[in-house]
């Protein structure tokens, strides 16, 4: 079993504290959202580097996440969608275990149903025998989690302050403070952030804010047996990110993607992302994902003349009719 | 208020989520293995399609689902998605909201019509919108907080005051709003007081404290009125999203012919000159800003045309028609002005829960999320400007 307790020393834990050496003399976190949040000299952001390319599928992510942090069970059910019975990141699994079975050939055309001819079982195994080769059937799997937008529609919608930014630019709800508005639902861009049934309340991956600010790493981290799930300085990950994308690409997995590591994209970037090996919309990611807030000014200036042109309205309604 | 707050049962009866997630889940799929919806396409899938997207070489299996209803106008997009599963969370709003989005429009105008009624010494007019305001903000309030899934917590509303949060500005409006309506409703009750004594005075008093209420609520009420299709469109709902240069007209035009509706229904004819007038602007924003909404937002006008929104959409608009006909033809006659007074507010009703609707339907669809920005994104490939 894997060690959550403090202390439990793991490569991702080693490397999560060691900084990276070739850091200017400007601090750590200068320039991060917790910066810009109005914290004096944050430490730097952390974030999680998922690299789908080693995932194994075993879930270990999200059966630490639910016994660390207490997140209630969802249903026990059995989905259909391959190994994935979890469905969805919802206020009940704060990470989720996409799994997705392609055929590298376009298929085809399963016209009748979903279901798929895989080849028949043969007397050798695959590959070995001329006759029957090895079939290019892939299988991807894919740990989702909150992305801890640069910038969060969720946090910036929400009324209450209920979310708030952490020291460390990740996204938080604060459950007592919560009072179950739902309007952070409908504004993840990611369709993250949910509400629980019977609660209330909206929940979702806090990057284990109680176990980093103890310098701990993330439970799902801390319990990935492949790294595929890295936590460390988001500076860091998107080194690393870059070394293994040119690495793959260059041992010919073209199909080989970033998702969420530009700070140009419409989120301003992830503290979460990915790599990939299909197109985002494959997993159930969103292709360009664009903050709704973004166009906010515009969106009050359209009400604003609507407002006018109803003071207008009335106005001519009571003039215009006096004699 | 304090009912909401005691009945937690009846929040969990009327949340979005009556079961387990799992149940969603197997809904979601027996829809999906049974063909879609009774109308929609089998499965269009991305397999073996577009040839030169990107370097995978094989496409998802996940496919989309079809349109649902009648012949969507825009051809069907191929697109991928994991298992045809919605990328977003649908609103986990309930009937409250659009129901608040009725009455808190209603209150704005009726609000309006009451100042321009007390400017213009149209004492019936004045009281039917003041009483008319009151009443909307009330139920609007209970609305609000009977929709949260905490209503005990409403007051957290108050702790901040966040630019960014469409809510959180509408907290504030309301919170001016409501009193200022509250108060100029009371006025209306200065008559009923003794001429002498305490009461006598506040019997002198009411009239001006009415009269500078009501121009509060009424200042306020444009505002009212239009922060709601902010509130709407500051989501990543795609339809919604959209549609927000278009919205605040609609929810304008919504809210001046509610409350031209009230006042028809309430006031006599010799009175209601300024509610048919109203009734006719309000009728022409509404009409104008829900045709763009459905045929100008390409792909994702699509789900304001089909299925409930698309039937609630066409209701409303047959509803305003006839309510601002009756309003103008039966000028004279006080039953027909009532009559068409209800169908401007049936219209209204049914304006706001279509696009309400729409934009939940927006969301439930991946095919809205997925190619609209796999097209933007593909445009920006190639332009060359693409990241990578």
């Amino acid at each position: 079993m894997t060690d959550l307790r403090p202390g439990a020393d793991t490569p991702s834990a080693r490397t999560a504290h060691a900084g990276s050496p070739d850091r200017g003399p400007a601090p750590a976190g200068a320039d991060s959202p917790a910066a810009r949040a109005g914290y004096a000299d944050p430490p730097p952001r952390m974030g999680f580097f998922t690299d789908t390319s080693v995932c194994i599928g075993c879930k270990a992510c999200e059966v630490a996440c639910k016994e660390w942090n207490g997140v209630p069970d969802t249903g026990f059910d059995l989905l259909g969608l391959s190994y994935d019975n979890t469905g969805a990141l919802t206020a009940n699994s704060w990470r989720h275990v996409a799994f997705i079975e392609q055929p590298a050939a376009p298929a085809p055309a399963p016209a009748a149903g979903r279901t798929q001819f895989l080849g028949m079982p043969g007397a050798t195994p695959p590959g070995r025998d001329s006759t029957a080769p090895r079939t290019d059937f892939r299988w991807l799997m894919m740990s989702d989690v909150c992305k801890h937008c640069t910038e969060a529609a969720c946090l910036d919608v929400c009324p209450t302050g209920a979310l708030f930014r952490t020291e460390f630019s990740t996204v938080v709800v604060q459950e007592d403070i919560c009072n179950g508005c739902g309007y952070c639902v409908s504004a993840c861009p990611y369709g993250v952030i949910d509400k629980r049934a019977g609660d209330g309340r909206a929940w979702k991956c806090t990057l284990c804010y109680d176990r980093i600010g103890a310098g701990m790493t993330p439970a799902c981290a801390q319990a990935c047996p492949t790294e595929s799930i890295q936590y460390g300085e988001l500076d860091e990950l998107r080194r690393r990110a870059d070394e293994r994308l040119a690495h793959l690409r260059d041992a010919g997995v073209s199909s080989a993607q970033l998702y969420g590591h530009d700070p140009g994209d419409g989120v301003g970037g992830d503290g979460a992302f990915f790599l990939l090996l299909d197109e985002p919309e494959v997993y159930g990611l969103p292709p360009d994902p664009v903050v709704t807030t973004r166009d906010l000014p515009k969106m009050w200036r359209r009400a604003g003349l609507a407002a006018l042109a109803m003071a207008a309205a009335t106005v001519a309604a009571f003039v215009g009719g006096r004699p | 208020m304090s009912s909401a707050a005691q009945d937690p049962a009846g929040r969990e009866r009327a949340g979005a989520d009556p079961g387990r997630v799992g149940d969603r889940f197997r809904r979601y799929q027996a829809g999906m293995s049974a063909g879609g919806d009774p109308a929609g396409d089998p499965l269009p899938g991305r397999s073996g399609a577009a040839p030169g997207r990107g370097p995978a070489g094989g496409r998802g299996r996940g496919g989309g689902r079809g349109g649902r209803g009648e012949q969507p106008a825009v051809p069907p997009a191929e697109f991928t998605s994991y298992h045809g599963r919605p990328v977003l969370k649908a609103p986990v709003w309930t009937r409250d909201i659009p129901a608040y989005l009725f009455t808190g429009g209603l209150s704005s105008g009726a609000a309006l019509l009451a100042a321009g009624g007390d400017l213009t010494g149209r004492t019936a007019l004045r009281r039917a919108g003041r009483l008319t305001a009151l009443g909307a903000i009330g139920a609007s309030t209970y609305f609000l907080i009977a929709d949260l899934g905490r209503p005990a917590r409403f007051h957290h509303m108050l702790r901040v005051a966040k630019p960014t949060s469409p809510m959180s500005v509408g907290t504030w409006i309301l919170s001016v709003f409501g009193p200022a309506a509250g108060i100029a409703a009371i006025a209306e009750a200065a008559p009923l007081l003794p001429r002498r004594g305490p009461l006598g005075l506040v019997r002198r008093l009411l009239p001006g404290a009415g009269r500078a209420a009501g121009l509060v609520s009424a200042t306020t009420a444009p505002a009212l009125a239009t922060y709601t299709a902010v509130l709407l469109a500051d989501t990543a709902v795609p339809s919604w999203h959209e549609a927000y240069p278009y919205l605040p007209f609609v929810f304008a035009g919504s809210a001046l012919a509610s409350g031209a509706g009230s006042a028809l229904i309430a006031v006599a004819p010799q009175q209601a000159g300024p509610a048919r007038r109203l009734a006719v602007a309000g009728a022409a924003l509404e009409l104008a800003g829900a045709h763009r909404i459905e045929r100008r937002l390409g792909l994702l006008s699509e789900p304001y045309r089909t299925a409930r929104a698309g039937r609630l959409l066409n209701a409303g608009r047959a509803l305003t028609a006839a309510g601002v006909a009756g309003a103008l033809l039966g000028r004279r006659n006080r039953a027909v002005s009532a009559l068409s007074g209800a169908a401007l507010l049936a219209a209204s009703v049914a304006t706001r829960f279509g696009l309400y609707e729409g934009g939940v339907a927006s969301a439930r669809d991946p095919r809205y999320t997925v190619v609209p920005q796999r097209r933007r994104r593909d445009a920006r490939t190639a332009a060359g400007t693409a990241p990578q």
